[in-house]
């Protein structure tokens, strides 16, 4: 099975790019492979463990109803999946771009790192994809 | 009171996480409101005119992603009494018959757009 490293730059809820990276981490355990994935600047943001789930007026649904995808479930559901499955899965946040926002309080199995980490992460990889911001 | 146009330029851009388009969902809130609004699908948001869309079926590990419903949010900002137009060279452009739109959609050409944008006192593009 291969290693591969993805990192994630766009904040949630602001782009496509954001479900499109978890699909592929989801596609990857599914298949085994190990990933290690790298949340740059507002990516931090993602696995906030602030995030609440709201009611939404304009489509006349209670919080049950609307159940708002919050990424850090996300995050939660794809950690237990390799846990479950045995595959490894690294989650690992710029620490620095943590502080810049505040956002210190992370959901369980959210590491802290640096640039540094993101490139051992590389070199230790068979594939890294780099999902940019615009 | 000022008449107000949304441009939606852009689909799909944060809609997973949303479970609809914010774009979309802002001008229906105004409406609710009470403000006069209207709204412009051009480029790549003329996608939303298109009836059969269908986004289930998304999951991460044990986790079920329930999704937008665009479908649903178009018919109630057409139910709510909002004009919404969709640009006819783009839909051409992305293989989009009129067949497969929306009942209630107003399609308008390129060249319409600026006496669109000369109706209404404030545009805001999205």
């Amino acid at each position: 099975m291969a290693t591969i490293t993805i990192g994630i730059m766009d904040p949630p809820y602001e782009s496509a790019n954001t479900p499109t990276a978890f699909r592929m981490v989801d596609a990857a355990l599914r298949k085994g492979h190990a990933v290690n994935v790298f949340c740059y600047e507002g990516a931090t943001a993602l696995g906030f463990a602030g995030q609440k789930q709201h009611p939404n007026a304009v489509h006349g649904a209670s919080i049950e109803e609307e159940d708002h995808p919050n990424p850090k479930e996300w995050i939660k559901a794809l950690l237990a999946f390799a846990a479950q499955r045995q595959v490894k899965l690294v989650w690992c946040n710029c620490g620095m771009c943590v502080d810049e926002r505040g956002v210190e309080d992370q959901v369980p199995g959210v590491c802290r790192g640096s640039p540094v980490d993101a490139w051992k992460y590389c070199e230790g990889s068979d594939g890294v994809l780099l999902i940019g911001t615009e | 009171m000022g008449r107000y146009l949304s441009i939606i330029d852009s689909a799909g851009r944060a809609t997973i996480e949303e479970q609809d388009d914010t774009a979309l969902w802002f001008t229906h809130a105004m409406k609710n409101g009470g403000a006069e609004v209207a709204v412009l699908l051009r480029a790549d948001a003329v996608n939303y005119a298109v009836l059969n869309q269908d986004a289930r079926g998304l999951r991460f590990g044990a986790r079920a992603v329930k999704g937008p419903d665009m479908v649903r949010d178009v018919k109630a900002v057409l139910a709510k009494g909002i004009p919404l137009y969709a640009v006819v060279e783009d839909l051409a452009e992305r293989g989009i018959a009129s067949s497969q739109l929306i009942p209630g959609i107003e399609q308008i050409p390129r060249s319409g757009i600026a006496r669109l944008v000369e109706g209404h006192d404030r545009i805001l593009t999205w």
